[in-house]
């Protein structure tokens, strides 16, 4: 066979995983293309975004001297800490309703959890401005927060509900039949075999709130999140610090996300309901919960 | 079941019923209050059933609405074609890469969506090696540039949502039963009408999903027109938050959002009427 029908013939069989591999690449390029950035030198006084003037470490060492970009990280951790403890919170005692009882309202309940990760956040942040304009409400911390929660309980409930949908009651049946309280079961049995579920929607909750952009510039009035600083900065150009602390987050975020599915298989391993079944790869709780 | 025993779930409920109700459904009700007011920005809004805000605020805006309709929905089709191979790749081929790969699609959820769209705006800049070798290949004129060009924000839009395409086909596509392929297959038919007759009608419910779940932030988004765009891309997102939060035009711009809104409740509707809230929640089990 000539080489170049060869060449064509091992194209068409590995098509599919090339063009995966591609796809893969073009969803990771930005990513990237942040970390080396964070390397670039930039000419004193001018802020650019590129690495057409060399590689230096400068910018690793002095990420947190910029007090306004300090500011806004601060006050993003802050917001994404308590609206996470709040929607986590809120969000986990819904799924435990919505998975162990029957109720009247059901169906309602559901549309009200699906219909706000179903919206535009254009019109969240819309709307949610709308009352606080008729309410002559103020804007700022106590607003993002308001808002913050209200578009992460959707997301805490899906994820903390996958979990308990594949997870063996006959645990806490051994559990009650060995005379436990249900109020002792649930905190001795159902709470620690939930918590891989409750820290991944933590963790997504947390992720969300940290680079909500659209509905926290509704409702921030002049308090200013990390993603907000980088909106007002983006139009002169963008502090390499930026791009440091975007490769930080983003490192501690996917070792965290790493962890917690990792942990999550190990206690599907030791939980599932058959345990002969290969437990599926990590997408269901963690993250699969953006869809 | 005794009284207290059936009240166990309300009162589970309660705390985000009660967030969602007061932080969700009120100011939808606000806001459309809102659009029913007329006046001035110096002179104050009153409320007087100002219907015609509706139909002025779509009029004044038509450009910017058939723009959205057309980039969402081109953006949404180019996901489609991207990550159906993807997730199909990722759910039959990947062996033990799988978990690596699902990773690898949901990491760009751990940057901020706002830096990872400016670094798209550096790498399409018009010195950068990505747009050369665009001129080089004559897909680009000699002198002509891919940032703010309606080819800039549609690739940031695919970018941006390809996620939220890729998860509900994988889900979908893992579940597909490959004895019904191979039956077909054992049947003579060939494996592209095995695709066409099997696989693809199987994980229609994925699509139809991935479709939704792309296509309707990508139609409310304005971060992507603002930042890869230029003055001609414009979208309906870009008219009301500079309406909201520039102008201050508070009735137009509530009105424009309530239709939005409403256009989107109806999508929404339609679709649960005959797949259940199944695919939003992670599962089949919740059916309407």
């Amino acid at each position: 066979m000539a080489p170049l029908s060869r060449a064509w013939a091992w194209l068409r069989r590995n098509a599919l995983p090339i063009y995966a591999g591609l796809a893969v690449a073009y969803m990771l390029i930005p990513i990237v293309v942040i970390a080396i950035f964070s390397f670039g030198a930039t000419p004193k006084g001018k802020l650019t975004f590129g690495l057409e003037h060399g590689f230096t470490t400068e910018y690793w060492r002095t990420a947190f001297s910029l007090p306004d970009l300090n500011e806004a990280l601060f006050t993003s951790l802050r917001l994404a800490t308590i609206s996470t403890l709040i929607s986590t919170a809120i969000g986990t005692l819904m799924a435990i309703a919505l998975v162990r009882h029957r109720f009247h309202g059901r169906h309602l309940t559901n549309l009200l959890i699906v219909i706000p990760m179903a919206t535009p956040e254009v019109v969240i942040g819309a709307a949610l401005l709308s009352m606080f304009i008729y309410a002559s409400f103020a804007l700022g911390f106590t607003t993002l927060l308001i808002a913050h929660v209200m578009f992460s309980i959707s997301f805490v409930v899906v994820v903390v509900r996958s979990r308990l949908i594949g997870f063996d009651r006959h645990l806490e049946e051994a559990a009650a039949d060995l005379y436990a309280a249900p109020l002792t079961a649930f905190r001795t049995v159902t709470l620690p075999l939930l918590s891989p579920g409750i820290v991944a929607a933590a963790l997504l909750a947390f992720s969300l709130s940290i680079d909500d952009f659209v509905i926290s510039n509704f409702n921030s009035g002049t308090t200013v999140t990390f993603p907000l600083y980088v909106y007002g900065v983006s139009l002169r150009g963008v502090p390499v610090q930026v791009n440091v602390l975007a490769t930080m987050l983003f490192g501690l975020i996917a070792i965290a996300v790493a962890l917690v599915l990792w942990q999550q298989r190990r206690a599907e391993r030791m939980a599932s309901v058959r345990p002969e079944q290969e437990a599926t790869p990590p997408v269901p709780a963690g993250v699969a919960a953006a869809t | 079941m005794s009284l207290r025993q059936r009240l166990v779930p309300y009162w589970l409920l309660a705390p985000g019923l009660l967030w969602l109700v007061v932080f969700f459904v009120v100011p939808m009700y606000f806001m459309g209050e809102l659009a029913l007011r007329s006046g001035s920005l110096t002179s104050g809004y009153t409320f007087d059933w100002a219907w015609s805000n509706f139909p002025d605020s779509l009029s004044g805006h038509t450009e910017q609405i058939v723009r959205s309709f057309f980039y969402a929905g081109t953006a949404t089709l180019l996901a489609l074609l991207i990550a159906y191979p993807l997730a199909y790749a990722i759910a039959f081929r990947a062996g033990r890469y799988k978990a690596l790969l699902l990773f690898a699609v949901i990491a760009p959820f751990f940057t901020t969506y706002l830096i990872r769209t400016i670094a798209w705006k550096t790498i399409l800049s018009d010195s950068s090696p990505v747009v050369s070798v665009l001129q080089t290949l004559s897909l680009v004129p000699p002198d002509g540039r891919v940032l703010a060009t309606s080819g800039a924000v549609i690739a940031g839009l695919t970018y941006n949502f390809l996620p939220f395409m890729v998860l509900p086909l994988y889900a979908n596509l893992e579940r597909l039963d490959l004895s019904l392929v191979e039956a077909a297959k054992d049947l003579y038919s060939s494996s592209r009408q095995a695709f066409l007759k099997v696989t693809l009608p199987l994980t229609m419910p994925g699509i139809v999903a991935g479709v939704l779940l792309t296509f309707i932030p990508a139609f409310g988004d304005y971060v992507n027109a603002q930042i890869l765009g230029g003055t001609g891309q414009a979208m309906v997102g870009n008219v009301i938050q500079s309406l909201y939060l520039n102008q201050r035009n508070y009735p137009e711009a509530a009105a424009l959002s309530f239709l939005m809104m409403a256009l989107i409740l109806a999508i929404v509707t339609v679709y649960i009427r005959f797949a259940g809230t199944g695919a939003f929640m992670g599962d089949e089990e919740e059916s309407a």
